[in-house]
């Protein structure tokens, strides 16, 4: 076990160094930040001070060095819009794109499980073929248009909930939909293949012939058991929930860190656009290795073939 | 459907070498006979696409503000001149939908085509050479699921201006790992049989034996992974067009049609609506279409 652990985590830092490079040549493409900063009227010689200030003029390997340092030491910079911590820019408009996240994951789940479960109980019947169309349609929505159909219906038409912005309860509900939406399908397929491996199982043979209420044979014995393959993943499909939510975001007006993207990006800040790829990436990393490592502990199989020497 | 979602699942990515690929396909649509609806939709789609200036009755750009957000014909209001009605600057949204088809159809084409070479290339060396070339493939293959593509995008299109180069290199960074796994799979325990061996012994050089005896032998799955991939990337250029990191305006791409309307949405319900139900139709079509081939040549994912 330990083997692959040490195996499993030095592979997540080189890929993590790997996109800190990604990261760094990125912004650094993204454009010149004193064309930004500086107006029109600033002298070259302005320009020299500011560039000297920003560590700008130095050769790009040794600005790279000097990034990772800083990296290395939490010191994420500081934004050049804002003249204050790149870190404390993105972490204020964090709780906006978590609570999104947050409602959002728990929409999916409570509408992806039960129709995971039940497609596997049915399976073959009608009622799995429409879990089916149901998952397909799932992949074929785009998020946007989605987010202003339902715009259409609750807002305009109806007039139940606001079409975007924020301020109370209902302001969340058509984002977290929308946002939610996109990972139902994946969530429903992950559920009901670990439901239809469960229910081959003898404990659940047993539990039917003890004449256990049907019922309590599917959703105690058998999904309890089922969850927890999908429930590994939970991470990572929150991970690319807040990622996904820029474009949510963007329908619904929600000022949390998928509007700062662009705000940012705009603006050329170097800084906060880095922090922001960094940071995700880092979730996303660090939520595989999570589901890695888990799998691992449980499964010997993994553990044994990834500590093998390679063929 | 969001790209992210790409990503963050198991992908479906193990399938066994199909045997007799296209009578199996054959049957399939015999025995499934549903199956033609989607094929026939798509094959219109394809067909009405793909010669945009013969069925499309207008011009997709030009403008004619006399006649701007003129409702779909069957509204009050609507004109027939104007099946589907017009947009904010009097476009034709009939036309501009179709030639959006064709704008649609080649970029899926063209960025899975160079998904899948970059991909399968890198794939088949990794699986090939083992060791050291391995571990670099992989692990780059893990940074690029871990880029947040949005982020990518909107720098890309801020430095080079929006367009159909940004809307492929984003689609190459988030598919090509897909073909490199796939295809390094394949060849990891294709690699240990007779005739790769035996071609080895003879002296083959091994780009010869990469081309020759094994990418043959790893086509098929690539191509249904392929088709899998189809919907995925039509949502992908319309999702970046919308949020302006595509391919630009005037063009008639869905995702911008769709990003026109956006500020229309609550007196001209249509502007939006209908490119989007456009992008539906053919990405839920493409996708029936990709899951049955899937189950049908891949019996292990049948279930899923």
């Amino acid at each position: 076990m330990r083997r692959y652990l040490v195996s499993r985590i030095f592979q997540a830092i080189i890929t993590l160094w790997l996109l800190t490079l990604v990261a760094f040549l990125m912004a650094r493409l993204s454009g010149n930040p004193l064309d930004v900063l500086l107006d029109a009227r600033a002298t070259d010689e302005d320009r020299v001070v500011m560039a000297q200030v920003l560590g700008l003029d130095r050769p790009l390997p040794v600005q790279y060095a000097i990034y990772l340092r800083d990296i290395a030491r939490g010191d994420f910079g500081t934004s050049f819009k804002t003249r204050r911590s790149a870190l404390s820019t993105v972490m204020e408009r964090l709780p906006w794109t978590l609570e999104l996240g947050t409602t959002s994951f728990l929409v999916s789940v409570l509408v992806a499980v039960p129709i995971g479960v039940v497609t596997a109980v049915r399976r073959g019947t009608a009622i799995d073929v429409a879990g089916k169309v149901l998952a397909l349609l799932g992949q074929s929505l785009p998020t946007f248009w989605l987010g202003l159909m339902l715009i259409l219906l609750f807002a305009v038409t109806l007039g139940w909930l606001p079409a975007g912005g924020t301020g109370s309860l209902a302001h969340l509900v058509l984002p977290s939909i929308t946002l939610g939406w996109f990972t139902v399908a994946g969530i429903m397929r992950l559920v009901r293949s670990a439901m239809l491996d469960t229910l081959g199982e003898e404990f659940v043979v047993t539990a039917r012939a003890k004449g256990l209420a049907e019922p309590k044979v599917v959703w105690k014995h058998a999904l309890r058991n089922a969850v927890i393959p999908p429930l590994t993943y939970a991470g990572v499909v929150f991970v690319a929930l807040l990622a996904g939510a820029v474009v949510t975001e963007t329908v619904f007006a929600w000022p949390g860190v998928g509007q700062l993207v662009i705000e940012a990006i705009t603006f050329r800040d170097f800084p906060v656009i880095q922090i922001i790829f960094l940071v995700f990436g880092a979730m996303y990393i660090g939520m595989n290795l999570v589901v890695d490592l888990l799998y691992g502990w449980a499964d010997p199989r993994i553990r044994l073939a990834a500590g093998a020497p390679r063929r | 459907m969001s790209p992210i979602e790409a990503g963050t699942l198991p992908a479906a990515s193990e399938f066994s070498a199909p045997t007799r690929p296209r009578g199996q396909l054959i049957e399939l649509f015999w025995r499934r006979k549903i199956l033609f609806l989607p094929l026939l939709v798509l094959a219109a789609f394809v067909v009405v696409g793909l010669s945009a200036p013969y069925f499309a009755p207008l011009s997709p750009t030009e403008t004619a503000l006399g006649m701007k957000l003129t409702p779909p014909t069957w509204l009050d209001g609507g004109v027939s001149k104007h099946p589907l009605g017009t947009d904010q600057l009097g476009r034709d949204i009939a036309s501009r939908i179709i030639h959006g088809t064709r704008l649609s159809l080649m970029t899926a084409l063209a960025g899975i085509v160079l998904s899948g070479a970059v991909g399968t290339a890198l794939g088949l060396l990794a699986g090939y050479y083992g060791a050291w070339v391995d571990a670099l493939v992989m692990r780059i293959a893990d940074m690029t699921l871990a880029v947040h593509i949005y982020i990518l995008a909107i720098v890309l299109a801020v430095v080079w201006g929006p367009g159909l180069k940004n809307v492929l290199l984003v689609t190459v960074f988030l598919l090509w790992s897909r073909y490199a796994r796939q295809a390094r799979a394949e060849v990891l325990s294709l690699k240990e049989r007779e005739f790769v061996v035996a071609a080895r012994a003879l002296g083959v050089p091994a780009p010869r034996i990469m081309a020759r005896h094994l990418l043959p032998n790893i086509l098929a799955s690539l191509i249904v992974l392929s088709t899998l991939q189809v919907g995925f990337v039509i949502v992908l250029e319309a999702t970046l067009s919308f949020l302006g990191a595509g391919i630009p305006p005037p063009n008639p791409s869905w995702g911008v049609m769709v990003a026109d309307g956006r500020a229309l949405i609550a007196s001209a319900w249509w502007v939006s609506t209908l490119p989007g139900l456009a992008i539906l139709i053919v990405v839920l079509s493409v996708n029936l279409i990709g899951d049955a081939v899937r189950d049908t040549l891949d019996p292990r994912l049948r279930r899923l």
